[in-house]
């Protein structure tokens, strides 16, 4: 797929005019990636993962800025440094001409640097339909343990598996890591991630920054009643122009060997967690390593069916992936039952077949979606390709629309009762 | 941990109710507190329901919690931010030794001494502050105001708790203490002056909060690195809510200057007396006002040489400012400084040993932080085309404290004559009339959305309401 939106990050900035330099957000960011001199405050794009951490303590409301930026040009700390005021917005013409010339292959998912590709020719956004509260019969997270600022700054796990979860022979693989943390607490809820601390140094002799992973596992372990995780790590092989390149971090995880000692970081995530009540439906949308968090709420559910102790509640599945070999947990998936969860792929790159992306399936089941999204209690949740992102938005706008809804309310309500979450990257 | 219990008498993340004489101590200390707060606190406050932000944890997601609380039922309590584990000591003699989690008997009289002096500042500031409600320019200024005085309060409970907890009775008496002092009373007054010295209308307030709060937020700073890990941990979490002071004071005279500025270019004039008659504060007096609370909060840092703080810091008490960013040996033996000192008449260079120096080192940290936040209020001047560049003054204009208090200084550092001063201080420092005036100007807005002619609106609302929301519910 090649998508002239896609060479788009949202890079997070720091307005100079208002910031009063009160080092808040940098006492406060998990990931160290707010830095300043004496004359900014600045975000390294590199090391930001769009946490929001950092937004709510700042006082003057300067770090709550955000540029849609062709990922080439996104703006350096050296830049930032030096600036008096923010930067003009790209028009959406320059935009498109920017990414339309870059001819961006995006169809693996990106770095944390990046979030919602917003459009560079209409005016929907679809992130301003995130969530920013969980449901709320949602399980209690507990959020950033282990970090740079943390009393204690990363926690050590052992490797206790590493499989290949994709058929050996194609281009990329995906690997299934499970991390295990022995007696120390690092409690986890399905749809929250972790960051890795890959070992040594980068080009300028700084500790490695740290890389996140969606956890895959439900909340009582990849094995039940053991105090592990597991995480679904794609290998980075070339960047995002397409040039090869060994990503720092993904090589080191899908090359771990069981008993390899892991610096681990985090669990972060207080929202796109998984409702509890009985009667909840959940409707999962993803692409690639996005369908980690799908996994863990999926197991979840499943072991909770198993023990007899749960009434139901629809689970709807939306996969996409360039082909069939290349998504992850293939054979699994289609082992569970179909009155148990309602699967649908979606195949972009099968020969002879028409490319068909997460979207365009979920049109072909409008019907179904539609009357979910009329149900208060049906939580939808989108990860992976943040290329996927806004498609999927404008589906569930257009599905709701031609069902007689209201989609500005129903935005505002899927937003406010923590209904709606996007996690892309 | 990290969590706050706010069932509790008083809510702290520190597990009270594990210690119960302490408990009961600060229980006792509780009700004395409020009826100061009901005698000192602000003006007229009582039954408002005020748009506050209130922590729930000391961690990012629970620390800025937005609602509204009714004034004097604000629930102040003690809040730490975590422990960190195995924390060492990072400078001074002790460097290397595990941290202190109780007081080290030796320096027992200079830490109590240390947190009665930061203690004290707290309420002072409530105090000379409790007027301003009744002269508010708008809704949103005076809830800002509201939140500036009950973090005040919240961070005399911090370090009330501190005497409590670890300096037995006499820390249980210099925490009445704190209530009995009273900021300018002539026979009870605050420990410094700068704390006694009337915030008598908004200028005054935006002014002290950018500067002196400041000063607050270089203190907190240099305790934040203290051995005494209590006292670290407490003004680590105090410096967040420090923050949104000196944003109250930056922005609002940020404001102040884009109203002028506004009306400069509508009446094409920068005539003092043409402004004043339109209703706003001419930059010059802006000058004025900036140049005495530069200098009476530069004087909150102490003498230039001083042999306490060279005690302070050897002994691991107080540290510098971002002490760990430094890359010395964080001992300082052998090191010297340059300081100013009067001498015969004249101000030279010395260099004197770094760690007599480190009330100058803090000072000259703080200077360089106001100069930058100067520099960019002097980009609304110049945004707006105005040829006028505000400055902070020498630093021996105006002193009170330190050899430079013996002599008078210009502005521009030039050393002058008794007589010389006299004649031209109204140059330099409010006079009577600027002071008038700018009272004058002071009446009370309290309609949602509307802002007092002299002060434009804020760019955006607290935690991102509208501008006219409706920040204070008088009820
Ligand atoms: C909340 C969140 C959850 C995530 N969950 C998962 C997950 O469950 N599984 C998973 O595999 N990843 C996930 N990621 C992405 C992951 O954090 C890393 O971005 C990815 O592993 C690349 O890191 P690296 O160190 O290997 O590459 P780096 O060394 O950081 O990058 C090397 C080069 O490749 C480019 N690049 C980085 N990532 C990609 C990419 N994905 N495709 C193409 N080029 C790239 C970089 O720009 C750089 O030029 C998640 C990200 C976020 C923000
Ligand atoms: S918290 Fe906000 S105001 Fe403070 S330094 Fe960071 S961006 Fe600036
Ligand atoms: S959004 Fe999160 S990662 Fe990014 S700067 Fe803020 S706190 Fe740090």
């Amino acid at each position: 797929m090649t998508d002239p939106a896609a060479g788009l990050i949202k890079q997070h900035l720091i307005d100079p005019e208002i910031c009063i330099r009160c080092n808040t957000c940098e006492a406060t960011c998990p990931l160290g990636a707010i830095t300043h001199d004496s004359r900014n405050y600045v975000v390294d794009a590199a090391k930001c993962n769009l946490c929001m951490d950092c937004v709510p303590p700042c006082p003057t409301g300067s770090i709550d800025n955000w540029r849609t930026m062709p990922r080439a040009e996104a703006y350096s700390v050296e830049a930032q440094l030096g600036w008096d005021e923010l930067p003009a917005e790209w028009s959406a013409e320059a935009l498109a001409a920017a990414s339309g010339a870059a001819g961006v292959e995006t169809s693996e998912p990106e770095a944390p640097a990046a979030i919602a590709v917003e459009s560079t020719v209409h005016e929907f956004n679809s992130a301003q339909f995130n969530a920013t509260l969980p449901p709320w019969s949602a399980a209690h997270a507990y959020i950033n343990l282990y970090g740079p600022r943390c009393a204690q700054h990363s926690i050590s796990a052992t490797v206790v598996g590493n499989v290949r979860v994709t058929e050996v022979g194609t281009d990329y693989d995906t690997h299934h890591v499970v991390l295990d943390f022995g007696s120390l607490p690092l409690p986890v809820l399905e749809g929250q991630s972790i960051g890795i601390l890959p070992p040594g140094v980068d080009a300028d002799g700084r500790p490695h920054h740290a890389r996140q992973y969606s956890i895959a596992s439900p909340r009582n372990g990849e094995r039940p009643g053991y105090n592990n995780v597991s995480l679904t790590i794609k290998r980075v092989l070339e960047d995002y122009q397409g040039r090869p390149v060994r990503g720092v971090a993904s090589n080191y995880m899908c090359d771990l060997e069981v008993g390899d000692r892991v610096e681990v970081i985090g669990p972060f995530g207080a929202s796109f967690l998984m409702p509890n009540h009985p009667r909840s439906h959940i409707v999962m949308i993803c692409t690639g390593t996005g369908s980690a968090p799908m996994r863990a709420m999926t197991e979840w559910r499943r072991r909770l069916r198993a023990s007899g102790k749960f009434e139901g509640g629809k689970l709807m599945l939306f996969f996409g992936a360039r082909s069939q070999q290349e998504l992850p947990y293939f054979g699994p998936l289609t082992k569970l039952p179909k009155d148990f969860i309602d699967i649908n792929f979606a195949f972009s790159r099968t020969p002879g077949q028409p490319k068909r992306h997460v979207q365009d399936v979920m049109r072909e089941r409008a019907a179904d979606l539609a009357v979910l999204l009329a149900d208060s209690n049906a939580y939808f949740y989108v990860c992976g390709l943040k290329a996927m992102e806004e498609g999927v938005v404008l589906a569930l706008r257009d599905i709701a629309t031609q069902a007689g809804m209201d989609w500005e309310r129903l935005g505002a309500t899927l937003k406010q009762e923590g209904r709606l979450h996007l996690e892309t990257y | 941990m990290s969590s706050i219990d706010y069932s509790q008498k008083i809510p702290n993340n520190v597990d009270l109710s594990a210690d119960r004489t302490l408990q009961r101590a600060l229980e006792q200390w509780q009700p004395n507190y409020l009826s100061w707060w009901k005698d000192m606190g602000p003006d007229g406050s009582l039954d408002y329901d005020v748009y506050l932000r209130t922590a729930t944890s000391v961690d990012p997601q629970g620390w800025a919690h937005f609602d509204y609380v009714k004034m004097p039922d604000y629930r102040w309590g003690i809040f730490l931010n975590p422990a960190e584990q195995d924390r060492k000591i990072h400078f001074g003699d002790h460097k290397g030794e595990a941290a202190w989690q109780d007081v080290p008997g030796e320096y027992r009289a200079n830490l109590r001494r240390i947190i009665v002096t930061q203690g004290d500042t707290e309420p002072a500031s409530v105090e000379q502050q409790r007027h301003l409600g009744l002269t508010c320019p708008s809704q949103y200024d005076l809830r800002n105001l509201f939140q500036v005085n009950v973090e005040e309060g919240r961070h005399l409970w911090a370090m009330v708790y501190l005497l409590h907890k670890y300096f037995g009775r006499d820390g249980r008496e210099e925490a009445e203490d704190l209530l009995e002092r009273r900021s300018g009373e002539a026979d009870n007054p605050r420990i410094l002056q700068a704390f006694n010295e009337p915030t008598p209308d908004w200028l005054s307030f935006f002014m002290f909060t950018y500067f002196t709060d400041r000063d607050g937020k270089f203190q907190l700073c240099a305790l934040a690195e203290s051995s005494f890990d209590p006292l670290a941990r407490t003004s680590k979490f105090m410096l967040t809510e420090e923050a949104h002071h000196m944003f109250v004071g930056e922005s609002g005279i940020s404001r102040i200057i884009q109203r002028t500025c506004q009306v400069m270019n509508e009446l094409k004039t920068d005539d003092p007396a043409r402004l004043r008659a339109a209703g706003v504060v001419d930059l010059p007096t802006l000058q004025r006002y900036l140049n005495f609370h530069f200098s009476v909060t530069i004087d909150l840092f102490g003498a230039d040489e001083s042999s306490n703080a060279a005690i302070f810091y050897s002994s691991g008490l107080k540290g510098r400012f971002e002490e760990g960013k430094r890359s010395d040996d964080h001992q300082l033996k052998g090191l010297t400084y340059t300081v100013l000192k009067a001498d015969n008449g004249r101000l030279i260079e010395k260099d004197v040993p770094m760690l007599n120096a480190l009330n100058e080192v803090l000072r000259d940290d703080y200077i360089k932080d106001s100069v930058a936040g100067v520099e960019r209020w002097n980009k609304v001047i110049e945004k707006a085309g105005i040829p006028f560049r505000l400055k902070t003054p020498h630093k021996a204009f105006h002193r009170n404290i330190g050899s430079q208090a013996t002599l008078k200084v210009s502005p521009e550092g030039k050393v002058l004559s008794e007589a010389e001063w006299a004649a031209r201080v109204d140059e330099w420092l409010p006079s009577a009339s600027d002071r008038a005036y700018v009272q004058s100007l002071m009446g009370r807005v309290v309609e949602p959305g509307k802002f007092a002619n002299w002060i434009a609106p804020p760019m955006i609302g607290i935690n991102r309401q509208p501008v006219d929301f409706e920040y204070v519910r008088f009820n």
